[in-house]
């Protein structure tokens, strides 16, 4: 997404471009925008600018995806986080 | 449906902004119509978030087109395909309830760009026989894509934050702070009225408004300015931006408190409105179109212990000053 980027190296995306069909389903999905194909096959133009929400492993045919699922959410997690610690749920999400 | 907007849909769209009626805002399931839409007429799924609904059969004057509208429990379209109730399933049964194979003669479905991360288009076709077209990411774009015979732009496929977008997310954090904040002020007026006398009431409500008000700067640092300058704050984790919005405002504002407080007080001011920005501003994560959670994670483990003791030491310095 044009000026946005977030942290470097933390994207838990994988790619095993040898099981790639050439669909396009990735390319036409990512919300970032992050696949290419060429003739030389799949490329990932930017890894870094991932955001894990799993268009791409959630459409294609032959699993060439992995990426942890989650929310990309501080509350989200500190709430899990914190029902964890006290065994119930005390926070709740807001939405 | 109607293509134009009312003046109920307008302040139920403040409602739900502000936050008062978010969790609420909601249209029954089904299969809607915009215009005169016949057998031929594209199908387009949404959300049945009220938000969601209007801002699809908002952007639709003059086209006919049949709206389906899934029971997403009220969630907008991306954040519901996260959750599990934008999901492929949903769009199958939905199909298969509201009989949609005896109202168009065709089999296409035209989904938001968005939603793929909860549907799995070849699976809706085995599951119903319907095959899902991913439309543009904003509904905005959809007369032009239906006119261009269901062709995206790369422009179309691409999300967007700008300063509008994110400033219209501004009201709910607030709403959101107001039970928290009730909470603080307890808090602020019993620690600021902590002395040499155990608890004095005059020393609370004389100290206690400062505290608060530093609390609202802290507040405008997270959850105003770090939106609105996003983009523009420096480094890459949120509670980091915050910790630059925070200091802009408490260096702008140590005048206003500085003559009446002794320097460790200033300490606490001023390390408060920091904290609180910080943390605030690492909230606001949730509220992006590009945090990834691995992300938010990495910088909770870095953020959080920060703050947790820079909070003590507010603590410490302010309930300390009083006695010496």
């Amino acid at each position: 997404m044009h000026g946005y980027r977030y942290i470097d190296g933390t994207a838990t995306l994988k790619v095993d471009r040898e099981r790639c069909i050439g669909c396009g389903n990735c390319v036409l999905v990512c919300p970032h925008r992050i696949f290419a194909l060429n003739p030389e096959g799949l490329e990932v133009r930017d890894p870094n600018l991932c955001m894990e929400c799993g268009a791409c492993a959630r459409n294609c045919p032959v699993q060439v995806f992995t990426v942890a699922p989650g929310v990309g959410c501080a509350v989200a997690l500190l709430s899990a986080w914190v029902n964890r610690l006290l065994g119930r749920k005390v926070l709740s999400d807001c939405c | 449906m109607a293509t134009t907007a009312s003046s109920r849909d307008l302040w139920g769209t403040v409602g739900a902004r502000i936050g008062i009626i978010r969790r609420v805002y909601r249209v029954t399931p089904g299969l809607y119509a915009v215009g005169s839409p016949g057998p031929q007429s594209a199908v387009l799924v949404t959300a049945n978030y009220k938000l969601s609904f209007d801002a699809l059969r908002l952007q639709l004057d003059g086209v006919d087109a049949w709206l389906l509208v899934l029971d997403t429990r009220g969630i907008n379209v991306w954040c519901a395909a996260g959750k599990g109730t934008f999901s492929t399933e949903e769009v199958i049964q939905s199909v298969k309830r509201f009989q949609l194979d005896r109202v168009v003669s065709h089999r296409q479905l035209v989904l938001p760009q968005l939603a793929a991360s909860g549907v799995t288009a070849q699976e809706v076709k085995r599951g119903c026989g319907f095959q899902v077209l991913f439309g543009p990411v904003r509904a905005s774009d959809l007369p032009a894509y239906l006119q261009r015979d269901k062709q995206c732009s790369e422009a179309m496929r691409e999300v967007t934050f700008t300063l509008a977008e994110r400033a219209v997310l501004i009201p709910v954090e607030l709403f959101l702070l107001a039970k928290p904040l009730l909470i603080i002020l307890g808090l602020v007026f019993l620690l600021s009225g902590i002395g040499p006398s155990l608890f004095s009431l005059t020393q609370a409500l004389e100290r206690g408004p400062i505290l608060l008000g530093a609390t609202m700067l802290g507040i405008a640092g997270g959850a105003v300015l770090t939106p609105l300058l996003l983009p523009w704050l420096p480094c890459r984790q949120f509670w980091l931006k915050g910790l630059w919005a925070g200091l802009a405002i408490a260096v702008c504002t140590w005048p206003l408190f500085a003559s009446r407080l002794a320097l460790p007080e200033q300490g606490a001011l001023a390390l408060w409105e920091l904290t609180l920005s910080s943390y605030l501003a690492m909230n606001f994560t949730g509220s992006t179109p590009f945090t990834s959670p691995s992300g938010v994670e990495y910088e909770m483990r870095r953020g959080i212990p920060a703050q947790l003791a820079a909070t003590c030491l507010t603590l410490a310095l302010w309930v300390s000053s009083p006695f010496f």
